[in-house]
């Protein structure tokens, strides 16, 4: 597999496989993160998968004895993944997420769907009905950056953020669907809001999401949902 | 045990920070000054992964409830005991019942309190840094409040030496010595940081890289953990470019559409869709923490090369110190 290599500041560096968004990128980001799990070398402290890179977080102090850290760092790279290949398509694992669509809940619903000409079920339907992949964990903890979103219910972005989006909102923002895991300050078109956590501090892995993951969405009611909550909120 | 009588404007619990949950979104964080961090805890005999309480512009007013040996490094947040100015960068001894108050900062940004054992709160993910944002960490996930107690873990073998030697009747007690000059930061109100090219370098126009590199930038008030906003001239792209969201790290220097650039800190989020005009040499971290509102940065061009032989002889002089104050007391 053909990768670069480039420095990100004096403790990191960047393994590129592409400048695409495209499936080989992703089969190949995960090929090499197999590879580093499989590893794991005691100078790795930590790895970043995103669309087209993985970005490695090294031990410095390992290599000061070396004339040149940063080459070493790469040498021991390339050493790492050498004959790493393109994963293989897979069974990716499908997680189902209840979201109530509009209302308090997704204030946004009804400009998303004059956006587009379309009604407020039309934009339900099309937004469960997609065929969505986990590209990409970050941002903010255990926020999913999703692809497959359709078309024909994007939307841009609001004037003026909100400062506040409750947590587990689901929103749109041009060709992307997401969900913050946290409350934050936010630009998204909320649609909705699901009363599953994507964010769990006290377990191990801490996020219900992880790269590769399929999605599907699916609609709930209100009661359903406090259910769900089970007083939770 | 100590208690907080008065809050500072931000304090919280921070180690060296969260490790191996970055792939899942969950923010590195810690000491925004790792040196004025690790600095502390060497003095009070800790390791220096231990936590230390993070104070900035203005400090708070504590109360030791038990006898304690601390350190105060960083940024000059005029810390007194009864009136009299606390000595920084060595260790003093805190008698029971006694209230250490710090002040508004004379010179830097941030101050560390290093206590003789460290700060007891709960690990969460393999750290005791604060992140407030998430309520992660630190006391209950959030900056300290008047009333909050935090608990202190037992000293280490070395800092009961160093408390038997210097206790005192008086409600303090510091060390007839400090570090030595070479160690300590020069605070003022312009710093010139060292930056390597960051990955988008190249993308940027002529006149942007040079103006860059030649011409003072400003911190801005709208600074904190999460990144520095500074003021310049401002920076553009050769050809406007969507990119590719990809990790960002502390010191990344990211360049939004409007051209003013944000440079990212210790609670930096994981990953970033903005072009990287530089990225900071770790070992000007120190630095940028100690910049505030106001300050001026002057990037000046290193390379990786030397930007690592700069960290590996901080590190030799860590060692050098951490010797030192173990002669000290030995």
């Amino acid at each position: 597999m053909k990768f670069t290599l480039s420095p990100l500041g004096d403790q990191a560096i960047v393994i590129e496989v592409g400048k695409k968004i495209d499936i080989s990128s992703e089969r190949k980001v995960k090929a090499i993160v197999s590879r580093l799990e499989a590893g794991s070398p005691s100078w790795m402290i930590e790895y970043i998968p995103a669309y087209t890179t993985v970005t490695l977080i090294y031990a410095l102090q390992e290599f000061s004895k070396e004339d040149s850290p940063y080459g070493a760092v790469c040498e021991r790279i390339r050493e790492l993944l050498k004959d790493v290949k393109e994963a293989k398509a897979v069974q990716q694992k499908i997680v189902n997420i209840p979201v109530v669509y509009g209302g308090e809940y997704g204030p946004d619903l009804d400009f998303v769907a004059q956006q587009n000409g379309l009604t407020v079920d039309e934009v339900i339907e099309i937004h469960t009905s997609g065929d969505y992949t986990v590209y990409m964990i970050g941002f903010a903890p255990g926020f999913p950056f999703i692809g497959g979103m359709s078309e024909r219910i994007a939307a841009p972005r609001r004037k003026t953020p909100r400062l506040k989006i409750p947590a587990r909102s689901v929103g749109i923002a041009g060709m992307q669907t997401g969900v913050y895991p946290i409350e934050t300050p936010g630009g998204w078109q909320l649609i909705g809001r699901t009363p599953l956590e994507l964010f769990l501090p006290t377990e191990d892995p801490p996020s219900l999401l992880a790269a590769g993951n399929k999605i599907k969405f699916y609609k709930i009611t209100s009661e359903e949902y406090e259910g769900l909550r089970g007083g939770a909120d | 045990m100590i208690e907080i009588s008065k809050p500072g404007l931000h304090d919280t619990v921070q180690d060296l920070g969260r490790h191996g949950y970055q792939t899942f979104g969950v923010i590195a964080g810690g000491a925004m000054d790792p040196y004025a961090h690790r600095i502390a805890n060497l003095l009070v005999g800790n390791e220096e992964t231990e936590a230390t309480l993070e104070m900035t512009l203005v400090g708070p007013r504590l109360l030791f409830k038990e006898d304690g040996l601390i350190a105060i490094c960083g940024g000059d947040l005029t810390p007194t005991m009864e009136g009299l100015p606390v000595p920084m960068w060595r260790p003093v001894f805190i008698r029971k019942g006694s209230e250490l108050r710090f002040g508004a900062t004379k010179e830097g940004c941030r101050a560390y309190l290093a206590v003789a054992g460290g700060l007891d709160v709960p690990i969460v993910l393999g750290s005791r840094s604060t992140y407030v944002k998430a309520g992660l960490g630190g006391l209950d996930g959030r900056a300290l409040i008047k009333g909050d107690v935090v608990q202190v873990m037992s000293a280490s073998g070395l800092a009961e030496v160093m408390k038997k030697r210097l206790s005192s009747d008086a409600s303090f007690r510091a060390a007839d010595w400090q570090i030595a000059q070479k160690f300590l930061p020069t605070l003022s109100n312009h710093y010139e940081i060292r930056v390597m090219r960051g990955r988008q370098y190249a993308l940027f126009d002529e006149a942007s890289r040079h103006r860059f590199w030649n011409e003072p930038f400003t911190v801005s008030s709208q600074s904190d953990r999460m990144g520095y906003r500074i003021n310049g001239p401002a920076l553009h792209l050769e050809e406007a470019e969507e990119m590719i969201s990809e990790a960002v790290t502390y010191g990344s220097i990211q360049v939004p559409a409007d051209g003013n650039p944000i440079i990212l800190a210790a609670d930096r989020q994981t990953t970033g869709g903005y072009p990287k005009i530089g990225q900071l040499s770790s070992i000007d971290f120190t630095k940028l923490a100690q910049a505030k509102a106001g300050d001026q940065l002057l990037f000046k061009e290193v390379t990786i090369e030397e930007s690592h032989r700069l960290f590996t002889k901080q590190e030799m002089n860590l060692k050098v110190l951490l010797a030192a104050i173990r002669n000290r007391f030995s």
